[in-house]
């Protein structure tokens, strides 16, 4: 269910953001969304945000890119046309194994490397000529803004954020197209 | 935080050394049960276990184990096959040889593995030390009982050497070198007093970074809060002996360890032998550093200590592997005959020890150690830590036994033997060691931030 109308609060400090998050916790107010010009240490953990999950794909990919390498030079090298290269032993996969060692390693690193990445724009939603989403530029350079759905509590809200020492507060009709 | 050695694990320290002792004498006398009067006997026998395995054995053993010592004789003898009774002899003095070189390979082996480990720590310390680490000073006092053994260690590795002489350093017997000229050629390295004169210089430098490095942190104790002096001294000390350690490890390699194949050389072995070191050092601090966290003597060590030691171990792990891996795969590769004599041996006779170890080394840490959460479990990092050390004895053991005992090889009573002398020893040194000094060293100038790492 999408609030029609959020509560834009800015902060100029990160330590009186944390703090701030955490009061609104403590509230129990659901926090949409913070924005901030900088990645802030144990912001995550305070918003009670879950773990990423980025590293598990990272390793599955790497799993990937190993069988992709070993069914690749095991057809090439072993199946399709096993030629005598400069005496190598070409009988069976694993007598020749050191030779594609380098290839294995580098196909490896480069699934889990690239994967990962395109997996983290998916996820995060980051392409090319995409729309910006950002309520306030300030925020990518000195401010920090947290976002919070209004539910008829404008008044109690606006009191509880004005006493986390947020120095500027605005209700914001949402503009649903820009998600 | 004081920490005394208990009786408890003197006592078991003394059992494992008298075990230990017990194992090392019975090799030696089950060795020379076999001599020149009855080795005819014996192979006999042998050949009436395995007929086929007799046959086999010989034709190998000439070619193959006898290979670096005495590689062109050994090819001229498998050329000729069939004049293999005239050297009947030789291969009975051969076979004779190897049964006696056991005894001195195993306990060779096992004292430079736990010397080698506190050699490494020793290494690890003047790296912390050095690059000003802010997580690792709660650690110091667990490294510095550690390094406690790099002195008695040392010297006990040197006196092995010595008097096991040309049965672990065949270019140490004056008849083999005087029928090698490839052994000849090196004779200005390799001789008997220059290897011993310079492995003094090595252990000397080490053990005065050591004792300095011990003194001045005890001293930053009971400093001046606003008084780093010794910190100082310390940091400068240390960077010195790191330039100092990378020039004199390396040769100690070639000296200590390579020299036992005296016909083969590889430019990358002191790295090898270094990760080899440097691995097994960090799991034994994560190890005391987890027994006496137990204890609830390392109050102020945190999971994120263990965590951090637990990533070194597996970088490191990754790290040794690169460099076995290189090594083996450019000699493979190239597959000139001088150098793969080497890995020949090791495939063909030590086929078990030699993959398994790349298995215990890499692949289960890898697999073991690379999830976050897994890092910081304390059993979890012991049980790798085991698989690891475990690994890196492995690791010494291909690199001695191919040179001294070729195919006649077993972890047997000797081997077990060894390992328990020495694992009783480093114990009671370290352990009383660790207990002279308080275990926490609060006048380091990074110790509040060390207290309060989190990662």
């Amino acid at each position: 269910m999408e609030a029609s109308k959020v509560i834009h609060a800015i902060y100029t400090d990160d330590d009186v953001l944390m703090s701030a998050v955490k009061t609104v916790k403590a509230e129990k107010h659901h926090i949409e969304e913070i924005y901030t010009p900088f990645p802030v240490h144990g912001l995550d953990k305070a918003m009670g945000l879950a773990p990423t999950r980025l590293a598990i794909t990272a390793f599955l990919y790497g799993c990937v890119g190993i069988s992709v390498a070993t069914l690749m030079m095991n057809f090439i090298m072993i199946e399709d046309w096993p030629q005598d290269i400069g005496g190598k032993p070409s009988f069976s996969y694993l007598e020749n194994m050191p030779a594609f060692v380098p290839i294995m390693f580098e196909l490896t690193v480069f699934f889990a490397a690239h994967l990962m990445v395109i997996t983290f724009y998916l996820r995060s939603r980051m392409w090319p000529f995409k729309k910006a989403e950002n309520p306030d530029p300030r925020t990518t350079d000195d401010h920090f803004l947290m976002e919070i759905a209004v539910h008829n509590n404008e008044e109690s809200l606006t009191n509880l954020l004005k006493d986390t020492g947020a120095v500027e507060i605005n209700i914001v009709d949402k503009d649903e197209d820009a998600h | 935080m004081e920490y005394k050695i208990s009786n408890r694990l003197r006592i078991a320290a003394i059992v494992l050394m008298v075990l230990g002792a017990l194992g090392i004498a019975y090799g030696f006398i089950d060795s020379h049960s076999v001599n020149e009067g009855n080795i005819t006997e014996y192979l006999a026998n042998e050949a009436h276990h395995g007929g086929d395995h007799a046959t086999d054995a010989h034709g190998d053993e000439q070619a193959d184990t006898h290979g670096d010592t005495h590689a062109d004789e050994a090819h001229v003898q498998d050329g000729h096959e069939v004049e293999a009774e005239g050297h009947e002899l030789t291969h009975e003095e051969h076979v004779l040889h190897q049964l006696h070189n056991r005894p001195y390979a195993a306990l060779y082996v096992a004292a430079f593995f736990f010397f080698m480990i506190s050699l490494g720590v020793l290494a690890f310390y003047a790296i912390q030390y050095a690059a000003q680490a802010g997580w690792s000073p709660v650690l110091f006092r667990v490294m510095e009982g550690i390094t406690s053994y790099v002195l008695p260690g040392g010297i006990l590795v040197l006196v092995i050497a010595f008097v096991a002489d040309s049965h672990i350093f065949i270019w140490m017997d004056e008849n083999v070198v005087a029928h090698d000229t490839i052994i000849q050629n090196k004779e200005g390295w390799l001789n008997k007093t220059w290897f011993f004169i310079r492995a003094l210089i090595f252990l000397a430098g080490w053990s005065v970074y050591r004792h300095f490095s011990r003194k001045f942190s005890v001293a930053q104790d009971n400093a001046d809060i606003n008084d780093n002096s010794y910190f100082k001294k310390n940091f400068r000390i240390a960077a010195a002996f790191l330039v100092f350690y990378i020039y004199t490890e390396s040769m100690m390699s070639w000296d200590w360890i390579m020299s036992v194949d005296p016909h083969w050389f590889s430019t990358l072995f002191g790295w090898y032998v270094f990760a080899s070191i440097f691995v097994s050092g960090i799991t034994v601090i994560a190890l005391i550093s987890i027994y006496l966290k137990s204890k609830g003597l390392l109050t102020f060590v945190n999971d994120s200590h263990i965590h951090d030691l637990a990533k070194f171990m597996f970088g490191i792990s990754i790290f040794w592997t690169y460099l076995w891996f290189s090594q083996f795969m450019l000699i493979w590769y190239a597959n000139i005959p001088e150098e793969v004599t080497y890995f020949v041996t090791r495939i063909e006779d030590y086929n078990l020890p030699f993959f398994g170890m790349v298995a215990l080394n890499f692949l289960f840490p890898l697999l073991l150690l690379m999830n976050s959460d897994y890092k910081r479990i304390p059993w979890f990092v012991v049980m790798a830590g085991i698989v690891i050390l475990f690994g890196h004895y492995l690791d010494i053991f291909n690199m001695i036994m191919p040179a001294t005992v070729g195919d006649r090889w077993f972890i047997g009573v000797p081997e077990i033997g060894s390992i328990l002398f020495f694992g009783g020893l480093f114990m009671l040194i370290v352990f009383t060691s660790l207990g002279k000094y308080p275990l926490l060293a609060k006048g380091n100038p990074f110790i509040k931030e060390s207290e309060h790492f989190h990662y």
